[in-house]
């Protein structure tokens, strides 16, 4: 390519317009975030360049004559089943940035096994009677938080029994199912009303992230988790008694170990006044809590919160599957939270080094059946719910997050998807032509709430209906009994190290 | 009466309510040949005009007003207030391209015809069964048909 980088044409997509079918309407040229369709003014026609294209696939949407399709660009670099094409491309970015390599979304590598696709469920046959969910009925609900080792009851003055036992604060949610953290800031405004509308809609959670929560949304905050992070932005007494629940975000599943970067173009108003940062500066979250150096100091924070919302809403610390993520989880439970949140390694991101999405941390399903486990060999499952989170695609996965020992599952790369995502990775620019990762203006309006929220309402509604017909046809009436009921799983494929882990036997078995 | 109301919060700017207004409006009713046949051999054109500022756009067109400026102003009864249904309505046939609805009309709603001696208005696509051809086409719901 003429006067650019000897590299520049080993891009990834190549954009495919159909001559026929291409009117020049421009339609593409006004949808595209990067560029990458142009007016050639000498031509008088609608030209590409196929080297900007992200792969968003906006384009190939919005064409009204169907004229684009979007392709992997089909040149190959020589086989190497060592130096795959991707890390051949990152040496040549790094050689000409000197910086670290920035993607969005969850890790798309594909060595890591996606464990759910090796788990099967189970189903009734002659000896137990399977159950028709459009006949009988169904239980999802379910609640979050700790529940009491044993109940005691008293006789109230008119010899009726009374629940002498004090509960605890719990999450009603309709559905074993929430929203997961995504900040205002990360994302825009109208997906967090659509998201605070929808969990509303829905009678589930939506969690804010940790960017702080619009004075607008507190109207939702029945169905809103309220996040303080590391770098607590958007914490105050108001906000900490907005919501349903106060979570602490130590580490997230696609970037364990490190902080996160709002750049400072995505600082406007709106998200500089919810931050309590100013306009324009970037929002750094530290790596660590800078108050968190020992469970000990977990502890302090999990009650300084409790204190600050009087004892009346449940704390979830989430933190990311790393290592050794059972003895954290107990260390965890045993420092007061109510409700423990594990962030696989395929968890999404708005912005996250490529090398840390893609190499720290370790799978959901091998985490969750791990906690659980041990939480229970402890003695100490009642007193904290489980939410799974990262990389949670389908009903099937909830089902079977929730029968290695899930209470509930969060999920927001599909909420995304659900609006409109593609995945293509690009969130950090700022510039997502969706109208997802970006405040642009421009770009934000792209979503409209009414729309957004209606798809995720109906996700959520056909996913629950998949769940019940899954649970009818293994005889289970509520979702009580799935929890943590590992033989209604069977393993394909696995070892046996990888089947003890799970603690599921193999298909046959 | 329903009318069309655009939405400037959420009009994406595509203007692809533009293309549909010309399609719906064309003989051949297909947009390829509408846009690459018609709008040239014989000045098709849209009635809804996407205006844009800055990060704000909105595509407007007729509002079919309760007391519309052009029919007052209008020498030969081409148009006229439909009692019935409430549209402001063009005969073509009587138009005479005066230009004095052009003129009169506070909202800049009415174009001339790129090759007659004619107007380009909203007609809330009258024959066409599923309402307004824009409201349709809007990918984002920025258009639309409402009692207000």
């Amino acid at each position: 390519m003429l006067f650019q980088p000897i590299n520049r044409n080993y891009h990834d997509f190549s954009i495919v317009r159909d001559k026929d079918a291409c009117i020049n309407c421009k339609v593409c040229i006004r949808q595209c975030a990067y560029d990458a369709h142009y007016w050639d003014e000498s031509r008088q026609k609608v030209m590409h360049d196929n080297a900007k294209c992200v792969g968003c696939h906006r384009c190939e949407a919005l064409c009204p004559t169907s004229a684009l399709l979007i392709q992997k660009k089909k040149s190959e670099f020589k086989d190497n089943a060592l130096w795959k094409p991707e890390f051949i491309k990152y040496i040549y970015k790094q050689a000409d940035t000197g910086g670290v390599l920035l993607t969005g979304m969850g890790s798309p590598v594909g060595n890591i096994p996606v464990y759910w696709d090796k788990l099967l469920l189970d189903a009734s046959q002659v000896t137990n009677p399977s159950i028709d969910p459009l006949r009988e009925p169904m239980e999802l609900k379910t609640f979050l938080g700790a529940k009491p080792v044993k109940l005691e009851f008293g006789k109230s003055k008119d010899g009726t029994p009374k629940l002498k036992t004090k509960l605890s604060p719990n999450i009603e949610l309709n559905y074993p199912l929430m929203f997961s953290a995504m900040s205002f800031g990360s994302i825009n405004f109208n997906l967090h009303v659509a998201m605070a509308r929808a969990a509303t809609e829905l009678g589930i959670c939506y969690n804010t992230g940790e960017g702080g929560l619009h004075k607008t949304l507190y109207q939702y905050g029945k169905n809103t988790i309220v996040q303080v992070a590391s770098g607590r932005f958007g914490v105050h007494r108001d906000f900490l008694n907005a919501g349903a629940g106060i979570e602490i975000k130590v580490g997230q599943g696609a970037k364990p170990g490190i902080g996160g970067h709002l750049p400072g173009e995505k600082i406007n108003e709106m998200v500089s006044v919810t931050r309590m940062v100013p306009l324009g500066s970037d929002a750094i979250s530290p790596a660590p809590h800078h108050d968190i150096y020992s469970i000990e100091d977990l502890h302090q924070l999990i009650f300084a919160l409790k204190e600050a919302s009087e004892y009346r809403v449940p704390v979830s610390v989430k933190i990311a599957a790393v290592h050794n993520v059972a003895a954290i989880a107990s260390g965890i439970v045993r420092a007061g939270a109510d409700i423990v949140a594990i962030d696989g390694m395929r968890g999404g991101t708005g912005a996250a080094p490529g090398m840390i999405r893609d190499n720290v941390g370790i799978p959901i399903e091998l985490a969750l059946a791990q906690v659980d486990q041990r939480l229970r060999d402890e003695g100490i499952r009642n007193r904290a719910s489980i939410v799974a989170a990262g990389g949670i695609r389908c009903s099937a996965d909830v089902v079977k997050a929730i029968a290695l020992g899930a209470d509930a599952c969060y999920f927001a790369t599909a909420a995304l998807l659900a609006v409109g995502c593609t995945l293509c990775g690009k969130c950090y620019t700022g510039k997502c032509p969706w109208g997802i990762a970006t405040n642009d203006a421009k770009l934000a309006k792209r979503q409209n709430p009414d729309i957004a929220a209606k798809k995720m309402v109906n996700l959520v509604h056909a996913w629950g209906h998949e769940i019940e017909e899954m649970l009818g046809g293994m005889g289970l009436n509520s979702i009580e009994s799935l929890r943590g009921n590992r033989d209604k799983l069977r393993a394909v494929g696995l070892s046996d190290t990888e089947m003890d882990i799970l603690g599921v036997k193999h298909a046959g078995r | 009466m329903k009318r069309v109301y655009p939405d400037k919060d959420y009009c994406i700017g595509c203007h692809i309510c533009e293309l549909a207004c010309l399609t719906a409006h064309s003989k051949s009713k297909d947009l390829i040949l509408a846009y690459t046949v018609e709008r040239g051999s014989e000045g098709l054109s849209s009635c809804k005009r996407v205006h844009e500022g800055g990060p704000t756009c909105v595509a407007l067109s007729c509002r079919h007003c309760d007391e519309p400026a052009c029919v007052a102003a209008c020498i030969s009864g081409a148009l006229q207030k439909d009692s019935e249904t409430g549209r402001t309505t063009y005969d073509r046939e009587k138009c005479v391209g005066c230009w004095s609805c052009l003129m009169a009309c506070p909202f800049g709603a009415i174009a001339r015809h790129p090759l007659e001696n004619k107007i380009v208005k909203c007609d809330l696509c009258a024959d066409r069964p599923g309402g307004p051809a824009c409201v349709a086409a809007c990918p984002n719901q920025a258009l639309k048909q409402e009692e207000r």
